[in-house]
């Protein structure tokens, strides 16, 4: 069993060492007393759910307790009771980073007070946004910092159970999980009588599947009780009902990974930073059309183009920004003239977008809005779990019509076919993944209805990028030098050397091929 | 427990506070429609049909997984309710076959009941349908897959007898189905033809095959009976045309009764003048038999007739 003297020794052994190799390494510099990446992408990031990533082993205990990792665990245990722990993370106002934004501190509270002889806490792992990986970083790199905010909670309701439901196809997180656990449990920090209090806490692993719909709380129940993953009717809250009907606590992990350094720094100092009412930072995965693609750890409220183009470069190949996606399947695309929101979790709602768990996806000029909207409608599609009505049949009928009007065939009524869909699978249906669904047509319709008439009544795309409404040319640009003509898959091109080559439209499959390898651009999309 | 009053549609009800919105707008007859709720199975909140309008709330709620709460006002018939019903019933009849003229189920089919009353009609579209999945391996059941929309009911009540579960969801989203055994038919997988799911399924994708083509439900004069087979006294119904009874169909479990094929054979012979021949499954597959056989009393006939030497009466074949 690990003492509190013995968690000092292991820190002061670990830290100089680790330090010395750190600034060797020349990856990080000391920010005050803190230690940070060093480089421009990070001057302008706060990291506080990251604060560890790429800087300790993430496979040795002793380089997270160097960071003052289980310290939070130890001074809760040993100094306050369950209650200070609750009171200090409803006052810390951490909102749930997995997307909804629902107040951590209140949702302890409901199954704190509630008297059971059971209670689990889940840390919901199954991140599933295309293109995020913000979880899977910290779980990766960080995932003692998971360990001890589920601890930490453990203590906070009563409970002395915790699952990490994590998707399969995260096979190194569940690895560096089962590392953790094993390593915490060798320490004494999982398991019975934890720093000698009487406390006892352990975790067990659950491998999602791979259904997107795992992510939501009661399909999760669902999964780890054995059945099969869809949402369960909210008769009684999970945290007076959850898992095997007993309260439950689900939290996602970035909000976990906040919950050690909340009790380290307290409330006040975490209310510092961000804004008034979502205090903190927020993980985003920046992908899409950027210059910088990767994670960015920033404090509430900074704005989109802070985060855009200060940190992320602006849009890739000097193209002209678009729109920025957020909240991945369940969001909304953001148009570029609202570039100056503050991201917040009001702020987004404000215009029709959400925070979601922390995709933000970049677009340029180049990207079709309509084609957008159903890249994620096909998502929810293919992802909703087959349960209720206006989810499986109503995003079905969206994607349908979605589809055709990419492929020119839509007609006059389907933007107001879709808004009526939309409004009937978000207000009707089960579960988030349905209510959220339309979320990317409804707001593509609303800052880009124009892109979808110029479809519909013109068969145009305006930003050239659905195939069945362009076309290839080549213009007197044209210098013969039968390059286009080589790479053409399907032999549409033709022409004699240094003299204009000519596509075949009846041929051409509109690959792009020959756009993309003309030397002096003289291949038109019309 | 503690009772509550609330308001619904304008009128008032008292009851238990452990009641649904829906069970409580039961009680002061105001019928809301749902296609996936049933009192004897779990609450699933598959069909959405049931949503109603909280004061207080912007949200639409369904009034089957909600709480009765003191001072509650509900409004179940508002006009963005009926248009969001319609809708739903839309989506569901755009996903199902036009074959109501046809179909055995028509007159006790939920999904036409709630088109009718809410005038919703079948239309043309070119997107997809469910594809046509006609399950004719059972001379009990007849499945078509085709029909089904998705309510979860036969799924849940052969799940309360422990030893069946055989129904179950296969695949997701508009691909979903519901599958017997392992994805097999009726008559490879482990069903006992019990008809549970036969008698929960609000639409034709499970139809009793014994009583088609002998009676439309409309002209059917019923009587509700107790099985005598055992103690458990499953309810069938015995529907008969000018008093000639033509047909026996299981009616949905309650209490605990767990319904049964011999129990159904049983009633059929007890009721029917020229009962169907009978069937039973034998490795996998359906074949013809003999009511003793079928009944399983041949050997008790047999003792029967040595302790008694009497002579052996003719088990219902007239």
């Amino acid at each position: 069993m690990i003492t509190k003297e013995k968690l000092f020794e292991i820190k002061e052994k670990t830290k100089p060492s680790l330090v010395e190799k750190l600034l060797e390494s020349d990856r990080v510099e000391f920010r005050g007393e803190d230690l940070v990446l060093k480089g421009e992408y990070y001057k302008k990031q706060v990291r506080i759910a990251l604060k560890n990533c790429d800087i300790i082993d993430p496979t040795n205990i002793d380089e997270y307790i160097a960071m003052d990792g289980y310290f939070a665990l130890l001074k809760a245990l040993t100094e306050h009771e369950p209650g200070y722990v609750v009171e200090e993370i409803t006052e810390s106002l951490l909102r749930g980073r997995g997307g909804a934004g629902f107040p951590t501190g209140r949702k302890w509270n409901e199954a704190y007070r509630y008297q059971a002889d059971k209670k689990y806490i889940i840390c919901n792992a199954d991140e599933g946004d295309p293109g995020a990986f913000m979880d899977r970083s910290i779980l990766e790199k960080d995932p003692h910092s998971v360990l001890e905010g589920m601890a930490l909670g453990g203590y906070a309701i009563g409970s002395d159970q915790g699952y990490i439901y994590v998707r399969a196809e995260y096979p190194m997180a569940v690895k560096r999980l089962q590392i953790a656990i094993d390593q915490a449990r060798e320490y004494g920090l999982l398991g019975k009588n934890i720093f000698g209090t009487g406390f006892n806490f352990d975790i067990e692993l659950r491998l999602g599947s791979g259904a997107f719909v795992c992510g939501e709380g009661t399909a999760l129940m669902e999964s780890i009780e054995g059945r099969r993953g869809m949402p369960r009717p909210k008769i009684h809250r999970t945290a007076h009902k959850g898992l095997w009907g007993k309260p439950t606590i689900i939290n996602n992990v970035e909000t976990l990974a906040n919950v050690p350094v909340i009790m380290n720094r307290g409330a006040k100092w975490f209310r510092g930073i961000g804004t008034e009412e979502s205090p903190g930072t927020k993980v985003f995965a920046l992908v899409g059309k950027v210059e910088n693609a990767g994670l960015v750890e920033v404090p509430m409220g900074m704005t989109l183009r802070e985060i855009v183009f200060d940190i992320g470069g602006g849009a890739q190949d000097g193209k002209e920004y678009k729109a920025v996606q957020t909240g991945g399947p369940s969001g909304g695309c953001i148009p570029a003239e609202l570039i100056d929101t503050p991201v917040d979790f009001e702020s987004l709602g404000k215009i029709w977008s959400i925070m979601g768990s922390g995709g933000m996806v970049v677009m340029d000029e180049n990207t079709c809005m309509v084609d957008i909207a159903k890249f994620f409608l096909d998502f929810s599609v293919e992802e909703s779990c087959g349960k209720c009505v206006p989810c499986r049949e109503g995003t079905k009928r969206m994607y349908e019509i979605l589809d055709r009007i990419t492929k020119g065939e839509g007609v006059e009524g389907d933007i107001e076919r879709l808004e009526e869909l939309s409004e009937t699978v978000s207000s009707t249906s089960l579960c988030g993944l349905g209510q959220t669904a339309p979320n990317p047509v409804i707001t593509t319709i609303k800052y880009y209805r124009h892109e979808y008439e110029a479809h519909i009544k013109d068969k145009r795309c305006p930003a050239k990028s659905c195939k069945a409404l362009i076309k290839y040319e080549i213009t007197d640009k044209c210098i013969g030098c039968t390059r286009c003509a080589k790479v053409c898959p399907v032999v549409a091109i033709t022409g004699k050397v240094k003299e204009m080559h000519h596509i075949d439209q009846s041929i051409c499959i509109k690959c792009g091929a020959c756009y993309d390898v003309c030397p002096v651009d003289a291949i038109s999309i019309i | 427990m503690s009772t509550v009053k609330l308001t619904i549609d304008g009128k008032t009800a008292e009851v238990s506070n452990q009641l649904t919105v829906l069970q409580a707008a039961k009680t002061v007859g105001i019928d809301i429609p749902a296609l996936c709720y049933d009192e004897t199975l779990e609450i699933f909140g598959a069909c959405r049909m049931c949503i109603v309008e909280i004061e207080g709330s912007s949200k639409l709620q369904t009034a089957c997984s909600t709480l009765v709460k003191e001072g509650m006002v509900v409004h179940t018939e508002t006009e963005r309710v009926v248009w969001n019903r319609k809708q739903t019933l839309q989506m569901l009849l755009d996903s199902h076959p036009n074959d109501c003229l046809t179909c055995h189920k028509a007159g006790e089919c939920l999904l036409q009941d709630y088109a009718y009353r809410y005038d919703v009609n079948f239309r043309k579209h070119d997107g997809e349908i469910r594809p046509q999945l006609l399950d004719t391996t059972s001379p009990y059941i007849l499945r078509d897959n085709s029909k089904c929309i998705l309510c979860g009911k036969c799924v849940m009540t052969c799940a309360q007898v422990s030893d069946r579960q055989v129904l179950s969801f296969a695949e997701r989203g508009y691909e979903t189905r519901v599958i017997f055994g392992a994805d097999e038919s009726i008559e490879e997988s482990p069903c006992v033809s019990c008809n549970r799911c036969v008698a929960v399924c609000p639409v034709g994708a499970l139809v009793d095959k014994r009583d088609m083509d002998k009676i439309r439900s409309w002209e059917a004069e019923t009587k509700i009976v107790g099985c005598k087979a055992c103690e458990y006294g499953c309810e069938f119904e015995v529907r008969s045309r000018n008093r000639k009874p033509v047909s026996v169909v299981a009616k949905a479990p309650t209490n605990g009764r767990p319904l049964c094929l011999k129990g159904r054979l049983t009633t059929e012979l007890k009721y029917l003048d020229n009962p169907d021949a009978p069937y039973r499954k034998l490795d996998k597959s359906f074949e013809k038999t003999t009511w003793d056989k079928a009944l399983q009393i041949t050997e008790l006939l047999e003792k029967i007739e040595r302790l008694e030497g009497s002579n052996k009466d003719g088990e219902g074949e007239e």
